[in-house]
């Protein structure tokens, strides 16, 4: 049809409608209806399902299916505003393959680690996943129990998560994915703070003059803020943006002082700048005095690998996070070492550019944030490196207002929300409190009406070290929630794959795909997904978040949070707890899990006459009680008055999110500066208030080499990450057909010199080889990423190459976060 | 046959293949031990016209190369046929109007900061199968 003739009917049927209309006659569903018909959509808000920015979206359903997802224009994080993926979150949950009942491995009608994936009924899932829990508790105890979590899954799923494993099985073998995310950035906020978590917040991308990004692409990892970043930097005279990464990537396109640094010498760098500070006389003194202690920490620490592995055994403090105070001249010592000449030199920066980096943040007149994500966080050295970050802001005093933030910025769109605030880490309990220390063990027991010692103080097996466990046959029966650790965790080959196929062991995925991870396990239980319940998330800037329920999740697909509750009705006290200690608690004898832990007065203290009309709540009807809302009520007691307060349950269904402590109803913006923070006592101007001399911490720590680096044989470096149209695995982004196309096979980014010395072209099909393992690709020597010579690099989003077989285990020795960024390749034609 | 009866019983035929007991497939194609395959070539194919929007708040994909495309503090290549100023004599979409406005909501002649990375949003299409059908129905139906 032309253009014309379109018009032409478009006017015929348009006069049409005028004239019936004068005469009183409806035309029915003709064109003018179609075009002017009442609004059919529904609307109602929920924080975007991926990644830590937060953004919230609008998500139109209609016939019980969401039709349709927008930015939210009231939403100050976004502002209306998405990125691809945020504006095809309408089509996540519509992948074909959706699972739809439960799916157990089975051989002539029984369970059978070899078996094929057969469908089963919901109560026979149970039994086969109970009967395996309660033999390895009666043979091994709790260590022999495990779950794997998520930074995905919602405040209230976490929070019982939690209190399923530590109260119910007695067991601190919990760990999110977010460890694989966060925890370095945790390690270094507790170390230099004593409290987690950013204490500036989005409002500074429009307050500060420069931004310094230390290993974050945000161009392609958080499209949003960088678009508010971006918006300042065009629009704010002066306003410079410097760029650090191993590699030329999108960010660099804004780039006003672009630094390519080699793998591991952040540290040097930082410690260069503190060096300038100190040099150029920049110090701000009375600050440093009045609001900081400095210290040192243990060196030659190891690179978190098993214990028997050469590396562990050659460092002289392995593990060790021990802090020394030491006094400033000690401190001006330690970094004096790092002068523009050696860091040049050791970094491969020129001398110019890292000296104007340096004066960025020397000049008392520049407002500077600085940036990081797992550039920092995934390092052997991630614990050390997000404290030496702080350094360089506590020296000059650039902290806790407007424009001065140095910000952590997260992966998940709640591994600040359930992953760190509820605490489902191995060593946590909700609001920062540790099952290390008695008296957080004994406000947890009290909050959770649970018998005196209920809690084990031993820290639970982290991500890693889970996946080791597995493999040596120590733990036994474990559980995989909201997340695909068997893409995601590195070194497959090795570790994940033998821990998860190790026929000793009974893994129970739970997913709403058959991921990669769901494929690998004996069991499979399908799962409703974000708007198919209630739910609750927080983002990188404090702010806590909540959704109505939408849509009803498929088939027999049931959230985290239904599986969790229902299965803690399949055990006695008895059975979880044994006999002995029981005996301790004779009130609790006979009752199930189910009962001691959710029905227990705080959880199943509101009534369902509380949910929203109109909205439907498959849980809380599911169970009788506003399920919801007793979990938050009982785990926000944890943090309120003790600087983690949040507001009630209600206010946040109003709001779009609150950045907590929220106190007297008004959220905070920057925390420990007065005026702002309602936790800093008056006339104090600043207070660090987690620490109870309310001074934060300066922790001076060297430049140390990484555990494995290119060599003769392996002659490259092999830095893995993420591409700005799929998010992390890519289970729910490659079943959406328009971010599928948009980039549809992961690629090994090189340099075309290196393409050249080993005869490779630009789309060439390679092998490329760590000591772990192999997988095939194909080669980019073009595109969105310019490499420099010597490293290679690859996003891990396609199952179809699963870049996690070549990754190597390493951690940081403190935070036990794998370093994804650093490793030794080699790249042949395949 | 109305719209949510066609739906049941596409999901009819969807639930029912797994209660058949058909094996389930993840999106790789081959076993997570087994060596990958890579069969898929990087052929980013122009495509005539532009494509229809699932809704209206979608973005609408780029049915043109963009590999060579500068966007950087210099310039944005794309605004050379897509800026209101251009977009008459280049014969290409113009910007949508929200894109001319800040973060406040001021008006402004000339792309808000805020959107000036186009590819954050508009992605181009690679000529390849889907993995996976996907069942989203539009809300003016298909």
């Amino acid at each position: 049809m032309t253009l014309s003739d379109s018009r032409r009917t478009f006017l015929k049927a348009t006069a049409a409608a005028a004239t019936a209309s004068t005469a009183g006659l409806s035309l029915g569903a003709g064109p003018a209806d179609a075009q002017f018909g009442v609004p059919d959509i529904k609307w109602d808000k929920a924080p975007c399902r991926f990644c830590g920015t937060g953004c919230t979206v609008l998500v139109g359903t209609k016939e019980g299916r969401v039709v349709a997802t927008q930015g939210d224009p009231q939403a100050e994080v976004n502002r209306g505003l998405n990125c691809v993926k945020g504006y095809f979150l309408s089509k996540i949950m519509y992948g074909k393959d959706r699972l739809t009942q439960p799916l157990l491995r089975m051989r002539d009608g029984e369970y059978a680690k070899d078996g094929d994936f057969q469908p089963i009924s919901w109560d026979q899932a149970f039994d086969i996943m109970a009967e395996k829990w309660k033999e390895t508790l009666r043979t091994k105890g709790p260590e022999g129990v495990g779950m794997f979590g998520s930074g995905q899954w919602t405040v209230w799923e976490g929070y019982a998560a939690s209190k399923l494993m530590k109260a119910g099985f007695r067991s601190n073998n919990i760990d999110p994915n977010a460890r694989h995310c966060m925890a370095s950035a945790v390690m270094g906020f507790m170390r230099s703070f004593g409290v987690d978590e950013p204490m500036g917040c989005y409002d500074d991308l429009e307050a500060a003059d420069t931004f310094v990004l230390w290993g974050s692409n945000m161009a392609e990892m958080h499209p949003i803020l960088w678009s508010r970043l971006t918006d300042t930097r065009l629009t704010k005279e002066g306003c410079e943006v410097h760029v650090l990464s191993t590699f030329e990537h999108r960010s660099f396109e804004l780039a006003d002082n672009g630094m390519v640094f080699t793998p591991q010498t952040d540290l040097a760098i930082l410690n260069y700048i503190a060096n300038h500070i100190i040099q150029t006389g920049s110090v701000n003194e009375e600050f440093l005095s009045k609001h900081v202690n400095i210290t040192k920490t243990a060196t030659d620490i190891g690179y978190g690998l098993r214990d028997e592995d050469p590396l562990q055994l050659a460092a002289a403090n392995p593990n060790s996070g021990e802090l020394t105070p030491i006094s400033f001249t000690e401190y001006a010592e330690s970094v004096k070492p790092y002068t523009l000449e050696y860091t040049a030199e050791i970094s491969g920066v020129p001398a110019d550019k890292l000296e104007r980096l340096a004066q960025q943040y020397a000049d008392p007149d520049r407002k500077v944030m600085s940036l990081w994500t797992m550039g920092f966080n995934q390092h052997t050295r991630g614990s050390w490196v997000n404290s030496l970050m702080y350094n360089v802001h506590l020296l000059t005093g650039k902290i806790s207002e407007p424009g001065n933030s140095p910000f952590s910025l997260t992966g998940q769109p709640s591994a600040c929300g359930t992953a760190r605030e509820v605490g489902t880490f191995a060593h946590r309990l909700p609001a920062d409190y540790v099952v290390t220390n008695p008296e957080h063990r004994a406000k947890a027991e009290k909050i959770w009406k649970l018998p005196e010692g209920t809690i084990p103080d031993k820290v639970g097996f982290h991500a890693v070290l889970q996946n080791r466990m597995l493999k040596d046959g120590v733990l036994n029966a474990y559980w995989v929630q909201c997340n695909n650790n068997m893409q995601a965790a590195p070194n497959m080959n090795e570790e994940g794959w033998p821990g998860y196929r190790n026929p000793d062991n009974f893994v129970t995925v739970s997913d709403p795909y058959p991921t990669v991870t769901a494929m690998s396990a004996d069991l499979i239980l399908p799962t409703a997904m974000w708007v198919e319940k209630e739910g609750c998330y927080g983002n990188a800037e404090r702010r806590t978040q909540m959704w109505r329920q939408q849509v009803h999740a498929p088939g027999d697909a049931k959230s985290d949070l239904w599986q969790l509750m229902e299965f803690s009705k399949r055990f006695t006290v008895e059975e979880a707890w044994g006999d002995e200690f029981v005996a301790t608690a004779p009130e609790m004898a006979g009752k199930t899990l189910y009962q001691v832990l959710f029905e227990n007065g705080n959880v199943d203290k509101f009534p369902l006459s509380e949910i929203q009309h109109g909205h439907p709540n498959d849980d809380a009807n599911h169970f009788g009680f506003y399920v919801q809302k007793g979990l938050f009520e009982e785990y926000a007691a944890f943090g309120r008055g003790h600087g983690h307060d949040l507001a009630p349950f209600e206010r946040y269904h109003e709001e779009r999110g609150l950045r907590w402590p929220v106190v007297d109803g008004k959220e905070t913006l920057w925390r420990y500066r007065e005026g702002h923070d309602p936790y800093v006592e008056e006339g104090s101007e600043l207070q660090f208030y987690g620490f109870p001399d309310k001074k934060a911490k300066i922790i001076f720590a060297p430049y140390e080499a990484p555990p494995e680096m290119p060599d003769d044989e392996y002659n490259l470096w092999f830095c893995t990450g993420r591409v700005l149209e799929h998010w992390h695995s890519g289970s729910m982004t490659r079943r959406v057909p328009e971010l599928h196309r948009s980039f549809p096979l992961a690629v090994v980014y090189m340099h075309p010199d290196d393409a050249a010395d080993r005869d490779l072209r630009h789309g060439q099909e390679v092998k490329v080889a760590t000591r772990r393992g192999e997988i095939t690709s194909r080669i980019s020597t073009k595109g969105r990423n310019k490499m420099p010579k010597g490293l290679v690099f690859m996003p891990w989003f396609d199952e179809g190459q699963l870049t996690n077989k070549l990754t190597l285990d390493a951690t940081c020795p403190l935070s036990k976060q794998t370093d994804f960024k650093k490793c030794a390749c080699k790249v042949e034609r395949a | 046959m109305n719209k949510i009866a066609v739906f049941a019983s596409a999901l009819l035929i969807a639930f029912g293949s797994i209660a058949l007991g058909q094996e389930i497939k993840d999106l790789r194609g081959t076993p997570p031990d087994a060596p990958s395959v890579v069969n898929m070539s990087l052929q980013w194919e122009g495509r005539e016209g532009r494509m229809v929007r699932n809704y209206r708040q979608q973005p609408p994909l780029i049915p043109h190369s963009i590999t060579q495309y500068q966007i950087d503090l210099r310039t944005n290549q794309c605004l050379s046929c897509h800026d209101w100023t251009k977009a008459g004599e280049r014969n290409a979409p113009t910007l949508s109007m929200t894109h001319y406005l800040d973060r406040d909501g001021t008006e402004l002649d000339h792309i808000a900061g805020t959107r000036y990375f186009c590819n954050q949003c508009h992605v181009p299409q690679a000529d390849t199968d889907v993995l996976v059908e996907n069942t989203f129905v539009p809300s003016h139906g298909e």
